[in-house]
């Protein structure tokens, strides 16, 4: 299923800044404050985007499927509110790209795998549900890697994602035609998941924002499972401001979900204009100078540092000795919560089955065709994790290093309002570069899995750009719901970047 | 440095998780497994017996609602998506062999 590294399908380069016009090149705010005036039409956004998916999607391949009759239908809805006075809400005719491990009643979600091709879920995940009734429009279902499992989406039974920014190159993963349809302007918004860095990092490669919220905060009603006690929804935006509407929009309480926190939700958009000044910045040291970071992320990272100081910020190194053991921690306790959770895909109730004469024979051959190479061996990975003789040693010693990760970002958190680190470790790298070595691959997410296994929030906003002009991710770590100083702080990177930041089509790229 | 984990380890996990592996993937995947697994070695050299572990980030469990009837999820929707059915029912193959 790996792909060779090579050129695009049809050999042509980045999708350029002139192709991103109308309202491709819109703010999702400014679409939807368009659609409520009555200025803009949403079934005219949704055919500019449209355009623009025919156009290029057949390099980038964001989509698994794209609904664009169903979209049509969805803008003639909110355009037809707007000319009866009725407000079709916050997102009014703002074009959404949904991962395509969210459920969608009547819709194809597959998960990037053959085990659920063809599957139709029965309901609307709750966040499905929430951005339409905010006046949203669904335009597709996105690739990932298959059931999330990845950092580059090339572990996709639909074939690869390309990043917008050079065909050649990965867009990173798990979500990553999330991040490539808002980078080329296929959507102005997208939801995604992040289990250990699945948003963040192809939001970091694609030039693009990305939030993974405090575990909790976003329902997972109708989220496909990878790893319970990790997994979050979150959105993509252009700006931190269309990221902290689309959060606010897909945030609150849901019976639906155990796991959802009671309470009102913060407000993500609660502290944007307020500046960064006397507020207290921790630079992580061991992600700052872990191994495998490149000199252009952590040049971008002493910029992005040195832009808050000069705002005002009091911005220190700050040691968070337990991050160290993150990886190793991740890599036992998801594919170990994957194990469970992938069980259920046994060819009985629903998606792909292979005959067998009895019904072991019959497990085995639905699961050995049904599922990819990666998948396979995190459930084999995790299965070995929980087995008798090295639960202790392997599952049980990473919920410790759990433990020890909150304990250290809690004590971190008692001298800082938020924390700063790299998002990847590099720009965005070519197909076929590490899928031959899962090991290099799960390297990518050393910066972002922290976060996970603490259940606190924190989000990639582009900072300048790297190495053959490609975006480079800044991270702002919070603690539990600290979501409005995070978005506070990442306002102010975002103002601050060097040029070309968060232009997917910068004239740096090539 | 002795192999982490052999080639009888892994088909007896890939047993356990209902896979089915050529003598190919069954050598590529011992060597994947074991490199992750040689990763792991940071975590496992640690000695922190006294620390309590974390299942999951925050604590909230048991939560319930009230007994009521509510709607749920229309059958024929859900049974249009099984592979086979029979009768309202989800067709499997046979569970016993003959001579159990």
């Amino acid at each position: 299923m790996s792909s060779p590294a090579g050129a695009s399908p049809t050999g042509q380069g980045p999708v350029p800044a002139a192709s991103l016009s109308g309202s491709c090149a819109m703010s999702a705010s400014d679409i939807a404050a368009g659609v409520r005036s009555g200025e803009l039409s949403a079934l005219g956004v949704l055919e500019e985007h449209l355009s623009q998916v025919e156009r290029w999607e057949p390099e980038v391949h964001a989509f698994n499927l794209v609904t664009a009759d169903a979209a049509r239908a969805r803008a003639r809805e909110v355009d037809a509110m707007v000319a009866k006075g009725k407000d079709p809400g916050p997102l009014a005719g703002v074009p959404v790209a949904l991962k395509d491990l969210l459920c969608t009643r009547g819709v194809p979600t597959t998960c990037s795998s053959r085990i659920l091709a063809g599957w139709r879920p029965p309901y609307d995940a709750t966040v499905v549900k929430k951005v339409a009734e905010a006046g949203a429009v669904a335009v597709g279902k996105a690739n990932m890697d298959e059931f999330a499992m990845g950092s580059s989406t090339e572990h996709s039974a639909t074939g690869p994602t390309r990043n917008p920014h050079d065909l050649k190159r990965v867009p990173g993963g798990s979500s990553g035609g999330s991040a490539a349809a808002v980078a080329a302007g296929f959507s102005a918004l997208a939801l995604g998941s992040d289990t250990g860095g699945s948003i963040r990092q192809p939001a970091a490669l694609c030039g693009v924002v990305g939030v993974k919220p405090t575990y909790g905060l976003v329902s997972r009603y109708g989220l496909v499972a990878f790893a319970s006690s990790l997994d979050q929804i979150g959105p993509f935006g252009r700006s931190v401001a269309d990221a902290a509407l689309a959060l606010d929009v897909i945030s609150g309480h849901d019976e639906l979900d155990s796991t959802s926190l009671p309470g009102d939700p913060p407000r993500a958009a609660s502290r944007l204009g307020r500046g960064v000044e006397g507020l207290r910045v921790g630079v992580i040291a061991e992600l700052a100078g872990a191994e495998g970071i490149s000199p252009d992320v952590a040049a971008a990272l002493d910029g992005a540092a040195q832009s808050l100081a000069a705002s005002g910020a009091k911005v220190e190194e700050i040691s968070v000795p337990s991050v160290r053991f993150g990886l190793s921690a991740y890599y036992m306790i998801a594919p170990a919560e994957a194990s469970s959770n992938l069980a259920r895909y046994d060819g009985v109730r629903y998606g792909f089955r292979s005959p067998g004469q009895d019904i072991t024979e019959m497990y085995m051959a639905t699961r050995s065709v049904g599922f990819g190479a990666e998948v396979k061996r995190r459930i084999m990975l995790g299965t070995y994790a929980l087995s008798a003789g090295y639960y202790d040693a392997y599952y049980g010693k990473a919920q410790k290093v759990r433990t020890l990760i909150i304990r250290d970002f809690d004590s971190a958190y008692s001298s800082f309002d938020v924390l700063l680190a790299p998002t990847s470790p590099t720009v965005a790298f070519e197909l076929g570069a590490k899928t031959a070595d899962p090991l290099a691959m799960y390297l990518s997410d050393v910066c972002t899995i922290p976060s996970n296994l603490a259940g606190h929030p924190a989000m990639s906003v582009p900072f300048g750009k790297g190495e053959c002009g490609l975006p480079i991710g800044v991270q702002v770590l919070a603690p539990a719901l600290g979501e409005p100083v995070m978005f506070q702080v990442a306002e102010a990177l975002e103002a601050a970047a060097p040029l070309g930041t968060g232009d997917p089509h910068g004239e740096e790229a090539k | 440095m002795a192999q982490l984990i052999s080639e009888q380890e892994v088909a007896h996990v890939a047993r356990l998780a209902r896979l089915a592996l050529s003598a190919e993937e069954l050598e590529l995947y011992t060597t994947q497994l074991a490199s992750v697994l040689g990763h792991a070695g940071d975590i496992e050299a640690l000695d922190i017996a006294d620390v309590a572990p974390t299942a999951h980030p925050f604590p909230l469990s048991n939560v319930f609602r009230e007994d009521e009837l509510r709607p749920c999820l229309d059958r024929q929707e859900v049974l249009a998506q099984a592979p086979l059915v029979e009768s309202d029912r989800f067709r499997i193959p046979r569970i016993l062999s003959e001579a159990q």
